[in-house]
Parts: C-alpha cells; structure tokens; sequence
C-alpha cells in the first residue's frame, strides 16, 4: 500500500512509514476476471433471461393475488357472523399480504437476477478526487475575505455588536410562544398534591362505580377502586387525569398479618381492609398485581415490589418510596369511605414534591 | 472584487439548440435536458463506481424502509384521526362495542377492521418503523467496527447517528398514537421520566401533556411530531447523509487492486442501479410478507386507555428497550437505604428521583460516546490521515473489543426490557432475572471486552501463519524417512494481499508539545494510546516473507510475486475499462 | 434447593394456621362476609352422602399426607376446610393437585381424577365447611354473556397479571399467572372465587357472577376469534415482534443481500 495518507500523518503512527516496503507483498491489483456460464455460454444466458422473466411473471400474478383478496373477501362488516368476519379479515390479510410480497419480490429478484447474470460483471477502478486541491481553497478563501471585506463588518464594530445582540434575542420568542402548551387554570405544581379524595369520599368499583361495604371483601380479596365524586368530573381529559392520580386498590388481610402501624397511621385501615395509591412511585406505572399470600403488590413495568402488610414498602425493584397509603374507615350505611385525601403526592417523585405545601394539608 | 472568470463562446451558447434528436423519446430527454441541465447528472453518477459488500447494504435497507413507512403512514392519515375527543365505538370488532374510547383508538380500530388492506398498511407501517431502526442500528455497527466513521467521514457519522435518535424519536410518537392502554403506560413512564428531572421536569410534563397526565392534548401534539416535524428532519439529513456519500465516495474493504486513492466496484449504470433498485423491491418485499403472516401491535388487546388497567408484558417497541431495560436493573434502595433524596431548601425541599436519573447515565454515556467516538479515537491513535480503505474488525483489536463490549452493554439493558418474559418462559425466577442482569450489566462489558480482543488477536495470528505457511490442505504425506507432514497450501498473491496489509503500530508514548512539555491530557492520551496499542500481533514483513519463502524453498514463483516491484497507481487496476 | 423450598413452604404453612384461625373464630366471617356469596356456593349440599364418602376415601389415599388426615393441613399443606367445593374442582379438575413437587406454585398437568373422582372429593371436602361452590350452569354459558363488558371488567381486574390477552405474566419468586388460553369455562370461574395460589379471592360482592360469565364470554370470544393480523407470536406484544424482525426479518434481509452482492457462477 504505497498510497497511505496525505501527508499530514503525524509521528504518532510509525506503520506506513517506508510505504510499500511494510507490507509482504506490493499490492498485486485486482484478481483476474472469470466469465460467467452466462458470458460463455448463450444456452445459459437464455436459461438466466427466461428465469428473469419468470420472475416478472410470479410478479403478476402476485397483483392478480392482491386484487383477490381484496375483492373477492367481503369487508367485515358485512359478515352477519362475528367470527365468520374475523377469519375473513385475516385470509384478506394474509392474501393482500402474500400478494404485495410476491409482487414486489417478483420485480426485485427479477432485476437483480437481470443484474448478475447478463449485465457486464467486470469490476472497475475509478480514482477517488482529494477533497479540495490547495487552488481551490485559496481562491475560496480569497473569496470569503473579500465578501467579509466588502461588508465592511470588521471597520464598522457598531454593526457587529448590535446585529450579534439582535440576533440573539431574536430567538426567544421562538421559545416563549411555547408557554402555552400548558393553558390550565391551576397551572403550577401545586395541584400534584391534591387527589379527588377527600374527607367522606365513597370508594367506589372501578369501573362500575358501585359504592363498597368493607363485607364485600374476605381475606384475601382485591379490589379497585376510584372516589366517587371522580364521576363528577366532566371533560374526557380532565377526567383521565383526575382518575390518573386517583386509582387505588383496596385488599382485606387478616388483621393479624398486617405489621404495627407507624404512629399518626393507627386508624387508617379497617378491620384489615387497607386502601394504597396505584400509581408507582417510580415513573407511574399502575401497580396492580396483588399476590394474597406473599402480600406482594407488583408493579409489571419494571417489578417494584411492595409489602402490602408493612404499609406499602419497596421490598424489591427499582421504585424509591413506598405507595401512599389511603387512610380508610366506613360511614354510617357501612360503605367504606376516605378519611381524607392522600397526605403525600401521589406516583413518581418530582422536583417539587418535597416543597412545603402552602395550604397546610400535609404534615411536615 | 473577485467574480467567476470562466468565460464561454458565442457559439457554446447557440450549440443547446444545434442538436436534433432522431428519436421520440431522444426528443423527450433533450426537451428537458434542455431546461434542467440532465447532461451534468448523467455524466457525473452515470458510471459512478461504487463497492459492492453484502454488509454496504444496511443503509439501503433504512432507506428503504423509512420510504416504505412514509408512504404506508401517508396511507393511514386518510382514516386515522388523532383527536382525544370520545366516541362510543360502534365498528365491527365485538368486544369493544359500546365502550367509550377516544377518536383516536377508535379510529385505529376502524382502519384495521373496517378498511380492506387497512390492517395490511398498518402492520407493514409497523414492521417497517421495526425495520428502519433496525437497519439505521446495523448499518452503524457495519460502520462502526469497520472503522468507516474515521477522516475525513466523521460528520456524517455524526448525522448517521442524529438520524438514529431521530428514529427512535418517530417510532416512539408513532407507538403512542392509538391511544390504549399499552401505549398509553408507556407515555406515562415517559411522563414519570421528564418529571424526575431536576429543576425543569415537572415543566416539561405539564408543557408535553397540556397540563397534568394524560390530558386532552397530548395525542394531536405527538402526531405533528409523527407526521410532520420528525419524518421532515429524517429527510433532510438523508439529504445531508447521501450527498456527503456521494463526496467521499464510499468506502471499500482492503483487497488486492484497492487503495486508499481508488474506488474498485461496479458502475452505477447498469450493474449497480439494477441492483440497488431491485434491492428495493426486494425490501418491500420482505416487509409485505411480514406484513400479511405476522400480526403486529394488536391494538384491540388493549382496550382504550384509562390510567386503571394495566397488563402483564407492558413493554415498548425494540428499540426503546434498552430505556425499560435499565430503568428495571435499577434498584431504589440499597439494603434499607433509599436512593431517593430530598435536598433541604428554605422552601422545604427539592426532590431528587435517583432510581430514574442514574439509569439515565449509562444510556446518555452510549449516546454522546456514539457523537464523539471518531474524535474520541483519532485523539487516542493520533491517527489524523485520510482513511478510504476499512480495516478488517480483527485488525483493529481494541476498537472491536471496546464496540463488542458496548454492544454487550447496550443488549444486557435492552435484554432487561424482557425480564418477566425471561423468568415465565425460562421458569426462572423474576429476582433473580433481575439479579443477574444487573451483575451482567457491570461484567458483561468487561468480560466481552477481553474475550473479543483475545479472538482478535488469534485471528490476526492465524492471518500470520495462513500468510507464512499456507492453508492446511488435508493431505498428510509420508517423507522417504517416514515422516509425516501435513500438506500446506500457500495462498494465491491476492488473497496474500489481504492477510498482510494492515498496520499495528507500536504505543507511541507521550509527545510533548509546542513547549515541549508533556501536559497530564498528554499522559493520559499516552495512557489509552498504550492500552489500546500494546496487544498487537504485527503483519509479516517482507524480509520476514522473504526468509520463510527460501527456507520453505518454494517455487520461484513465489519469490518472484514477492520481489516483483510493481507499483500500483491509483486508477489503473489488472482490468480496468 | 432444600434451603429454597423450605423458604416457600413457609407461606402455606401460614395460611393453614390462617385458615385453622378462621375456623376455630367461628363462621362470623364467612357469616358476615358471604351474603351474595351464598349464590356461588349455592350447591355445597348438592353432594349425596355416598359421595362425601367415597371422596373421603379417596382424600385419604391422595391427599392426607399433605393436608393431615382430617383436611386439618400440615407444614406441607393448607387445611381444607371451607375452601369448598370451588376449590377442588379448580386445583383437581387442572390437574394442579395432587402435587408433584413443592414449589413456587402448584403446575397445571393433566389432571390425575376423572370428573366423578373429582367431583367425590369436592363433595368431601365442600362437608368439611362452607365455601365456594360449583356454580350453576347458567353463569358459564357464554352466550348469555357480554364479551365487551367482559372486556373492560377483564382488563381492570385481570390483565395486570394475565396480560391483555390472556398469556400470562410473571410475578414475584418465580411465581407467574398463568395463560387463560383454553382453561375450561368452570375452572376460569373457580379461580375468581376461590383465589388459588397468590391469586386474589373475586368473590360474588366483588364480581357478581353475571360479570363473571362476562369475563368468560371475554375469554372465549377471544380465543374464537383468533388473530386476524396472521400468526400472534404468542401474544406477546412488543417483545416477541421485537425477537422476529432481529431473527427472521434481518435473516430474510441478510439472505437476499448476500445473494445480491456475490457474483453469479
């Protein structure tokens, strides 16, 4: 390899040095052709052309494919007999498919067959242009200085400094006509700590939405559950986000199972009926997998576990807190109800959500 | 003032119109020729040359495949409406009926079940998207370990990797689009990630989501980024990416006949057009027969999102896996120690989510290492030449073992992504899973590492002894002294070329500069030029060549193929046209 | 292994004493908490004596030396008393019992009694104690069901460990739930009531037994359907789409690049 570099190879690399003495052997050129069957043999070119053209015509009739499956198979809704529809939907399926396939593959296989068999195979050498010879870049260069110069950009530093200053501020509007991507009332972080849960909210079926008596639940039973008010919620968007920090699941332990409340927390479940937020502390996910025996509670997005009967507490996985726990009782019909709003923010940790909370709602 | 001082003749200008083409379709091309100057075009890429390698295709395939997306996703736009207003979906698929849904899911839904070739276009708008990240992903490790990205192509390696991240940045606003349950946790882990940035995250959620998770808004934004903003960028730096190609001309592997001031390959007209054309239809082929046999992203399993439900086997699309993967090897407490903290501030407290912020490390570390990688290099090598011929994988051991370590790297996180689905279908147990990705996450790279560079180096030795010696023929022949020998067959000058035109050059040690002193930078480049160049197994040499060549007493000719000096000129290949 | 396996039998182990606890507190519970469960067990003296009989035969020849010899449990096994009929007709009609080895959880295998077997030891066992019963033929009979609100009720309740399609999903220890694809309409029904292994108890306050037979019209509607899309790959979702076009898609790439770049004979 004589030709190794341009010149500016440092001392740094030492191999190349002494050009083509480093290597064994000088670099004998290119391999001598060898024709193909096709280029000494017509019988074979012929072969190769009516392969070729065979190709092109399993093309064909891949289209004629296509069109019977999207003719000939009715759409679904036509069908009076769901599954009937359904299996329809994927014969057309498979023969739009298959048919394209065919189709295309038909073309493609078909030239590049065309391409190796009878075009010339000779390999060719072309040289490879420097990238800028040292004319052209003096000339550019002498260009670009007298376009500068005629400017007179360098003469006039008046200019200079006021266009830079325009130039940069020019640009923020660009960034702050984006502020009203959010347009809510509450804008702000404050509303991360709020939930629908409230003093006397009914926790209610998700999602029929059927009010709970702590009866219904025998040890070992789960259940999901949203507030009742969340119904009262209007608007599709805000609803979702209001059920979005909502979520909870209840379980009924055997009371015995469940480890010593931390102090403050003594009256927050009933009769062994516990209530968490579902949100994942880690980024969200709902956690939902109860295990009734191990009280696990499993998050399937990236396996935070929690221990149910030690107030919600990562035993495993990557979340950071325990969930918050609701704080429960039962009203006066017997129906379970919340004793107050969460009193912590709900889901993943935020930068935020260790600012004093101005209302007052949670203890420091 | 200096202006363009070509000057041309009266009659060039008045030649245009002297020719008269004879027949019609000469008419055709000359009438435009004539206006948009086609002669230029043809003469310049009619016989271009370019190298011909099964692994040079990768990049054709992402091409392809995001053509092919565009197109099957301009197809979908005609019935998908990505609005989160509700409807009560009333189409042919039975267990969703009645059920209220967004506009969105509903009509995804419809354009599966109730438009013919509907689901076909959106399965083959799916396994495309797989396919183009798939390819983009490839064609870089090609580039990558054939040493490609080096001068003077660094800056297309650096818009090779922007269109990367471009399309893990399509594939996933493509992903959430329909508006269920799957995608829809995927966007609420996006959310449960932005807040988690310090200062500005929590901002970032509210700006993306118009307010708090989910929101009315965020399903239209995500499809402006889908449809218009992101496929927009892709295109220009396609744009960008075949231009530069096409100024460097592209890179050959060392063989005998290339240099590094040639291009040996076939012409674009005919060879290389037909195939990179029929190449094309082959994609589509592909794609079209996964498309009609495999189904993809069964969006009526979900149901319409709602922030309850949740399924077992919530992941992303492939490529977005390695983000999963490690958020799941994290872990959040270290014994009964949380990792999670809360700065003391005069307002109370600012939180810092470190099981969401330390995975981030690792995967922002593989990123910008992938933008800097070919300065990062020539810095350590002080290899600052042209390079136009590739380097064999094993004749660059320490950047194959360091890309093979990073590979393994990048797989154990994006492996994490399937840990429920590892521990179900191996019956093995979730922790554990988890336990031994995360001791794979910090000893597979290690041990990759070492291990590839030893495979390296014996194939580089193994290169030496095929070059010395010869192929072993199989044929064991008995001397008149009743020796046995095994028969060695020596390798033909041109396949010798290749064995032995590689450089290994020796640890530099440090180099002091223009005040002759040694900097600490400079010992530490020192430091990484002598880790990366003290393993080395060095070509044979032509004295070395020679030497064993009489000792064997081989033919002469042989010798002569070794002695013969015939320089090779750039250009002038055995048969060239 | 040993060391493992004693660690999991742990947990059973305090169950029995949970379940014994229960029983000797008296049935205020079951009293209190089995209003509408009374539906579902709504045949638990539906059993003749001489099959209480045989069943307790049987119980004592295949289950004895786990559960004790009145059903009492063991370290080896939970008591048996109260958790029905439902129960014997989920764990004995999947084949998960009797066991075969302690593990994380009990393996579906081919079934070891034939339905009048079965049906003999939950008549013994539904003696011991009121719990969930065999429910009544019109809460299995899909057609009467609703697959859509099924769906939904599926999806909120079930998903999370049986994926969106009924595949199954791994839990916590190597414990999994498994896929629902081809479970009999009486044993998806069982399971809700009686809650085997981790899985949580749905019973009729939960899940009243007409959403029950939607759940199942779910199920089977699902599983009639099939995938209109082609071959499901297991309904698995991203993962298995993710495996095929890195296995066979860039085979299928590879292949034809190879072909197209070597030089024709």
């Amino acid at each position: 390899m004589a030709e190794h570099g341009n010149g500016d190879s440092t001392a740094v690399v030492k191999a190349g040095e002494g050009a083509s003495n480093g290597y064994a052997i000088d670099n004998p050129g290119l391999p001598p052709h060898r024709p193909r069957l096709a280029d000494v043999d017509e019988k074979a070119a012929k072969r190769s052309e009516r392969q070729v053209a065979a190709l092109f015509i399993v093309s064909i009739i891949g289209t004629l494919m296509f069109f019977v499956g999207y003719f000939a198979i009715a759409r679904m809704d036509q069908f009076d007999d769901y599954f009937e529809g359904m299996s329809a939907l994927r014969v057309q399926n498979t023969l739009i498919g298959v048919g394209t396939a065919l189709a295309m593959l038909g073309i493609g296989l078909g030239i590049v067959h065309w391409a190796k068999t009878l075009m010339p195979d000779h390999e060719v050498t072309e040289a490879r242009k420097p990238l800028r010879t040292e004319a052209d870049r003096a000339e550019a260069e002498k260009i670009v200085t007298d376009v500068v110069e005629e400017t007179q950009i360098k003469r006039r530093p008046l200019l200079r400094n006021t266009m830079i200053a325009a130039a940069l501020l020019a640009p923020l509007p660009a960034v702050v006509v984006f502020r009203d991507l959010d347009r809510t009332a509450d804008f702000g972080v404050e509303r991360m700590r709020h939930s629908l849960w409230d003093e006397g909210v009914r926790l209610v079926r998700d999602p029929t939405g059927t009010p709970i008596r702590a009866a219904d639940l025998t040890i070992g039973s789960a259940m999901h559950v949203i507030p009742e008010n969340l119904r009262e919620v209007s608007g599709h968007g805000d609803r979702l986000a209001e059920k979005a920090k909502a979520v909870v699941l209840i379980m009924r332990l055997n009371p015995d199972d469940l480890h010593e409340p931390t102090p403050g927390r003594e009256n927050w479940s009933h009769e062994g009926i516990i209530a968490c937020s579902k949100v994942c502390t880690h980024v969200g996910c709902p956690v939902a997998l109860y295990e009734r025996h191990t009280h696990h509670l499993l998050c399937p997005c990236h396996q935070s576990t929690f221990d149910a009967s030690e107030e919600f507490k990562v035993t495993f996985g990557p979340a950071g807190r325990a969930l918050p726990q609701l704080p429960i009782t039962v009203d006066d019909e017997g129906f379970l109800i919340a004793r107050s709003d969460f009193t912590e923010p709900v889901g993943p940790t935020y930068w935020e959500r260790g600012h004093t909370d101005p209302e007052g709602d949670f203890p420091a | 003032m200096s202006a363009s001082n070509e000057t041309y003749t009266e009659d060039q200008y008045l030649e245009v119109n002297k020719y008269q083409p004879k027949s019609s379709s000469g008419k055709i091309a000359n009438y435009v020729d004539t206006r948009v100057g086609g002669t230029g075009i043809v003469r310049e890429f009619g016989r271009k040359v370019f190298p011909d390698h099964w692994t040079f295709m990768f990049g054709e395939v992402a091409l392809y495949s995001f053509i092919i997306t565009v197109i099957s996703g301009a197809f979908l736009t005609f019935w998908f409406d990505p609005s989160m207003a509700t409807t009560r979906y009333s189409g042919s698929y039975a267990p969703l009926q009645g059920l209220e849904m967004s506009m969105a899911y509903a009509t995804s839904l419809e354009l599966s079940f109730d438009v013919r070739g509907g689901l076909f276009m959106r399965q083959l708008h799916h396994w495309g998207a797989l396919m183009f990240v798939l390819a983009m992903s490839v064609h870089m490790i090609r580039v990558f370990f054939t040493g490609a990205f080096r001068k003077p192509r660094e800056l297309n390696w650096v818009v090779g990797a922007t269109l990367l991240v471009l399309g893990l940045g399509a594939g996933f606003t493509g992903y959430s689009l329909p508006d269920e349950v799957l995608s829809g946790n995927g966007l609420r882990i996006i959310d449960g990630m932005l807040k988690a940035i310090p200062v500005v995250g929590t901002y970032i959620s509210f700006f993306l989501f118009g307010g708090e998770f989910p929101g009315n808004e965020v399903i239209p934004r995500l499809y402006a980024l889908h449809i218009f903003v992101i496929p927009a960028l892709i295109l220009i730096l396609i744009a960008v990416h075949l231009f530069l190609v096409v100024t460097h001309k592209h890179t050959q592997y060392p063989g005998p006949g290339r240099t590094e001031r040639n291009v040996v390959g076939y012409p674009v007209g005919p060879v290389y057009a037909a195939k990179a054309g029929g190449f094309f239809f082959i994609v589509m082929g592909v794609l079209s027969l996964l498309a009609g046999t495999f189904q993809i992203n069964a969006l009526w399993n979900y149901g319409p999102y709602d922030p309850s439900p949740v399924q077992a086997g919530t992941q992303p699309d492939w490529y977005i896996g390695w983000f999963d993967g490690v958020l799941r090897i994290m872990p959040g407490f270290i014994g009964n120690i949380p990792l999670e903290f809360v700065i003391p501030t005069p307002w109370g407290g600012n939180s810092i989510a470190t099981p969401v912020l330390v995975p981030m490390i690792p995967i922002t570390l593989l990123l910008l290492g992938v933008f800097v990688w070919p300065w990062l290099e020539n810095w350590i090598t002080g290899d600052k030449r042209e390079h136009h011929l590739l380097d064999r994988p094993r004749n660059a051991p320490t950047r194959t073992a360091f890309g093979v370590a990073m590979v393994v790297w990048y797989l154990v996180m994006w492996g994490a992504a399937s840990s429920d689905l590892m521990a179900t279908h191996f019956a093995l147990s979730l922790n554990d899973v988890i336990y031994w990705l995360r001791a794979a996450f910090f000893l597979g790279p290690i041990i990759a590492y070492l291990l590839t560079k030893r495979i390296c180096l014996a194939l580089q030795r193994k290169d030496r002894e095929v070059a010395l010696h010869g192929h072993e023929a199989g044929v064991i022949e008995v001397s008149a002294e009743g020796e046995f020998h095994e028969k060695h067959k020596l390798p033909n000058e041109h396949e010798l070329w290749t064995l032995v035109s590689y450089e290994a050059p020796a640890p530099s040690g440090p180099q002091p500069n223009a005040k002759g002193k040694i900097t600490a930078l400079e010992k530490l480049r020192a430091r990484l030029n002598r880790i990366w160049f003290e393993d080395r197994v060095e070509p044979v040499s032509r004295e070395e060549y020679l030497e064993v060549m009489r000792h064997h007493g081989h033919g002469p000719s042989a010798l002569e193929a070794a002695e013969s000096r015939q320089a090779i000129t750039a250009g002038t290949g055995s048969d060239s046209r | 292994m040993k060391a493992l396996s004693q660690k999991r039998r742990h947990p059973f182990a305090f169950v029995a004493l949970l379940l014994l606890g229960l029983l000797l507190t008296g049935g205020l519970y079951a009293a209190a908490t089995t209003v509408n469960q009374a539906q579902a067990s709504n045949t638990p003296d539906g059993f003749s004596s001489e099959q209480v009989e045989e069943g307790e035969r049987l119980f004592v020849a295949n289950c004895a030396s786990c559960h004790g010899m009145n059903a009492e449990g063991s370290d080896a096994g939970p008591s048996l008393v109260g958790v029905g009929a439902a129960s014997v007709e989920f764990q004995v009609g999947t084949g998960r019992m009797p066991m075969q080895m302690q593990g994380p959880q009990a393996q579906q295998k081919p079934p070891q009694f034939n339905e009048e077997q079965t049906s003999q030891l939950a008549a013994y066992v539904a003696s011991l104690g009121a719990g969930p019963g065999i429910p009544d033929d019109e809460w299995l009979d899909v057609d009467q069901g609703d697959p859509a609100r099924g769906g939904e009720l599926f999806r909120i309740n079930c998903a999370m460990c049986h994926n969106a399609a009924g595949a199954g999903g791994a839990l916590t220890e190597g414990k999994y739930a498994p896929s629902l694809h081809g479970v009999d309409e009486v044993h998806i029904y069982t399971a809700m009531t009686t809650g085997p292994q981790n899985m949580p108890v749905f019973n009729d306050a939960n899940i009243p037994p007409e959403d029950k037979r939607d759940i199942i019209a779910f199920l089977k509607t699902y599983e009639q359907q099939g995938s209109p899309g082609g071959f499901s790959l297991g309904f698995l979702g991203p993962v298995s789409e993710g495996l095929l076009i890195w296995t066979l898609g860039l085979a299928l790439l590879i292949g034809s690049m190879v072909w197209l770049t070597s030089r024709s004979s």
